[in-house]
């Protein structure tokens, strides 16, 4: 039977003894003249629980890692057929025997290994297939037959019921913490590995970047290194240039909206600069790829500037209009918490408007800006489609925005699409480009954070 | 100097600092409104200049063709194994009678895309009586007649610059004067998968492929974050331990997509053998990443809803969970839709992590569930992007238009919801 089969069964049956639950407490009750603890519905419920929730676990397990245990068994049974084979030999067959089970590898491609290796797949499959189901059906009846015994009008029900209801609650809280530990773990794991192959501190302050990795021992210039200055450096001047663009505009948006603009203008400003929050990044990507750098491209020539077709000024101009709503909005919040009682002190002294608010609103805003200009940079440090669209593959080490460069995010999608072997230096390597990634914006957040909790008064 | 024109020109000094400190003024909201100003052309001009280089996309010249559906090439009783090509490039041939040379006749069947067999296959498939009858067909022509026709490719260069050469141009032109060119609506960008050919590409595959990830998306952390943000808000004790997953979600709400797609990449498909470009996986890979982004517009909510309510509730004798459950919940629950809403069309518009797990593929096929291999509509807007023939610009303009409005639609149903059953307390 299929996962989902399954699972519509395991429906069906938790409805059922959810119905059969409340009927059964009503007749009890009706029988006997002793108060009944907790309500129909909490009965019904605990019947439910009993008969779904140890199966619902049991299927899940099993479908989780079933396929591994399938997988080493094959392997093991392959291993045993020929003892010879080296490792990536080995992983080429055994998707061929699952290619071949499948149907998807043609009768001309297949020997006797694979088609002996295919029908051990099959026979483990319907094996593993037929004892889950048994499993989890069985598991699903007996606690239906234990739930159905426990019900009495005195069985505290209710209480039963909340804790299971708590439980699942902490455990949907705890996948926040999980989701954490894996990142971390699956990208630390994949470093390390990398750092097996490459030493650390060729990666981290090492001058060039060529992630090709030799097919033939002696090929020329087939060593490949891997220093990622010139990707830190794209990084940051593709960075640089979107603050540029971004922070004065959002900023000064966000003052002239809160300070100046009236209801009227504000309430279509700034709905109009958060759909610019809304585009989707591959949107900003394309219109930085062939509108803004062609035209960027055409106009240098004009004036006699050569630019890349690729220049880091297309992807950071681009980048900096993305940027702009977060900033406008961020900036705006901290704007607004700015107590009235001080712009009213400041205009008693005398002082215009633009006094106030460059001598009073601003730096009473201060850690908040200066907050949200660190978000806004961990924000475009991690932005990937405008850069992967818009600006380069080669790794330039360069100070010139209208040459091409590049970045870390584009490198990492450069070494994981297309054909990949897991075990290479160029794959890991993408993990590590991760590593840092991550390890730096969490850092600009950290910093963020503190710079507001350090620096901010508190008016109240 | 007397004291009193010391005066004077303390007056005049005060006048003119007073006048500079005015100009100062109006300089500085002449700058703010510079940069909304600024802002509001960027959004105007990006929104257009997408628009418009997206019209060419949404027509297509057909060309009107008049087949003899004879029995060499198709028979009645098997209509599915006919020779459709050879069939319309017959009919091709009777069109031009004096079209001769094998060079030649290869360059006449180009201008017609090779989508105009199809067209035949399924008007004969469906009705196997036209075999032996004259058809009368409009077929769709090839991406650079069409192009040409459509003024995008400039028939005045010289020869050697443009990709029509003179002898299409001839024959364009002979079918122009015969009245047999029309242009319909390109059905194709619709109802077809993705095609090499411009002409023939669709969204439809990468509609649907979009369509199984965020269900996965929604399945999985919609349940997952509203429980979280009952537990963090309602429930849990406030010690270490839930400081710690507080600080941990706002993080993760912070934390590059693209390292999400790494995440995937290491733990679904390289560690479960979950399968590569599947929905299932996408989906999974979006659900953590939504997954703050629920939670943390839920848990608003839930602070919106005043003590006083579960405050009454307990009082009548509710336990906390039948006060959550009962009351709070329902109250929150319009902020709870609209936050999901809204998490939900941010991983619809997401790229990045999904190239990580191989969702850039190319699929001609509409996947019909979660484990089969599909494309999501950003990441077709990319690969469209990437290729190098002219008429996939209009397309991808096309793609991101079909984007951006479902997106629109989306966004709009989160504000109405917000709007119509939002209370203030």
């Amino acid at each position: 039977m299929s996962t989902s089969f399954l699972f519509l069964c395991l429906l069906g049956l938790g409805s059922f003894s959810f119905l059969f639950g409340r009927r059964r407490i009503r007749a009890l009750s009706g029988a006997v003249s002793v108060k009944q603890h907790s309500r129909d519905v909490y009965h019904g419920s605990f019947v439910a629980l009993c008969a779904v929730l140890v199966p619902l676990i049991v299927l899940l397990t099993w479908s989780g890692l079933s396929p591994l245990l399938l997988d080493a068994m094959l392997e093991d049974f392959l291993r045993r057929q020929s003892p010879d084979l080296s490792i990536g030999e080995m992983g080429v067959l055994i998707a061929k025997v699952k290619a071949y089970s499948v149907g998807s590898l043609p009768e001309a491609f297949a020997n006797d290994l694979i088609r002996n290796g295919s029908d051990y797949f099959a026979i483990l499959r319907s094996n593993s297939n037929t004892a889950r189901s048994v499993a989890v059906i069985l598991l699903a009846l007996g606690g239906l037959a234990y739930g159905a015994g426990k019900l009495a009008p005195r069985f505290t029900a209710r209480p039963a019921v909340e804790r299971v209801f708590e439980v699942v609650m902490i455990i949907a809280s705890a996948i926040a913490i999980l989701t954490t530990i894996g990142i971390v773990l699956s990208l630390i794991f994949e470093t390390f590995r990398f750092f097996d192959k490459v030493p650390m501190m060729d990666f981290l302050f090492g001058l060039s970047w060529s992630p090709q990795i030799a097919i033939r021992e002696d090929q020329v210039g087939g060593s490949g290194s891997f220093g990622a200055i010139p990707l830190f450096a794209g990084t940051m001047m593709i960075t640089f240039i979107a603050m540029l663009v971004a922070v004065p505009i959002g900023l000064m948006s966000a003052v002239y909206l809160s300070e100046y603009a009236n209801p009227k203008l504000r309430g279509i400003a700034k709905p109009g600069i958060e759909i610019l929050a809304g585009i989707p990044t591959v949107v900003y990507g394309f219109f930085a790829a062939l509108m803004v750098a062609p035209f960027l491209r055409d106009s240098g020539a004009d004036i006699g500037l050569t630019l890349s077709s690729e220049s880091a000024l297309a992807a950071g101009l681009v980048m900096g209009i993305m940027i702009i709503p977060f900033i406008s909005s961020l900036s705006d919040d901290v704007i607004n918490a700015v107590p009235q009682t001080l712009r009213d002190g400041a205009a008693a002294l005398g002082a215009t408007q633009s006094e106030t608010i460059r001598q009073v609103v601003l730096p009473a805003a201060l850690p908040g800006i200066v907050s949200a200009i660190l978000l806004a940079i961990s924000r475009a440090i991690g932005e990937t489609m405008i850069v992967v669209m818009a600006a380069g593959v080669a790794a330039n080490l360069t100070a010139n925005p209208f040459e091409s460069v590049t970045t870390v995010t584009v490198q990492i999608v450069m070494l994981l699409v297309g054909d990949q072997e897991f075990d290479s230096a160029k794959t890991l390597a993408a993990f590590a480009l991760g590593l840092v990634l991550f390890f730096i914006t969490l850092m600009l957040n950290v910093l963020a954070l503190y710079v507001v909790n350090r620096f901010r008064e508190q008016y109240d | 100097m007397t004291d009193h024109s010391n005066l004077t020109s303390h007056a005049e000094a005060y006048e003119a600092r007073l006048k500079k400190r005015y100009r100062a003024e109006r300089r500085f909201r002449a700058y703010g409104m510079a940069a909304i100003i600024t802002a509001g052309m960027i959004l105007v001009f990006l929104l257009s200049s997408i628009v418009y280089s997206s019209l060419p996309a949404f027509s297509h010249h057909h060309m009107r063709l008049d087949i003899e559906v004879s029995s060499d090439y198709v028979s009645a009783d098997a209509p599915e194994q006919g020779n459709y090509l050879g069939l319309v490039r017959s009919a091709l041939r009777d069109q031009f009678h004096d079209v001769s040379g094998r060079r030649d006749k290869r360059a006449l069947y180009k201008i017609l895309s090779i989508g105009a067999s199809d067209e035949v296959q399924k008007r004969v498939i469906a009705n196997p009586d036209l075999v032996g009858t004259r058809l009368s067909l409009d077929v769709p022509l090839s991406d650079d007649i069409d192009l040409m026709l459509k003024g995008l490719i400039d028939r005045t260069l010289p020869e050697s610059d443009r990709i029509v050469s003179d002898r299409d141009l001839a024959w364009v032109d002979k079918l122009l004067a015969e009245d047999r060119i029309s242009r319909k609506f390109a059905v194709a960008l619709f109802a077809n998968g993705d095609s090499r050919e411009p002409e023939m590409a669709g969204i439809r595959g990468a509609l649907a492929g979009s369509l199984w990830t965020l269900l996965v998306t929604l399945i999985v952390s919609f349940p997952l974050g509203v429980l979280a943000a009952i537990y963090l808000e309602e429930v849990a004790p406030k010690n270490r331990a839930t400081a710690l997953i507080e600080v941990n979600i706002n993080n993760l709400a912070a934390v590059p997509s693209i390292v999400y797609g790494l995440l995937g990449l290491a733990v679904f498909i390289n560690f479960f053998h979950l399968p590569r470009s599947a929905p299932l996986v996408g989906g999974l890979v979006l659900a953590l990443m939504t997954l703050p982004r629920i939670i943390i517009p839920t848990r608003a909510a839930f602070a919106s809803i005043p003590p006083s309510i579960r405050e009454a509730a307990l009082g009548v004798g509710a336990s906390r969970t039948q006060v959550i459950m009962h009351h709070v919940l329902p109250l929150a629950m319009p902020g709870i839709l609209t936050g999901t809403i809204i998490g939900l069309a941010q991983a619809a518009g997401e790229t990045a992590p999904l190239l990580m797990i191989g969702m850039m593929a190319f699929i001609v096929d509409v996947p019909g569930d979660v484990t089969a291999k599909a494309t999501v509509l950003p990441a077709q807007i990319y690969m469209w992007a990437n290729n190098p023939e002219r008429a996939f610009v209009a397309r991808t303009s096309a793609g991101i238009v079909v984007l951006l409005t479902l997106l629109l639609v989306v966004n709009a149903t989160a504000i109405y919801f917000r709007r119509r059953f939002e209370k203030r307390w």
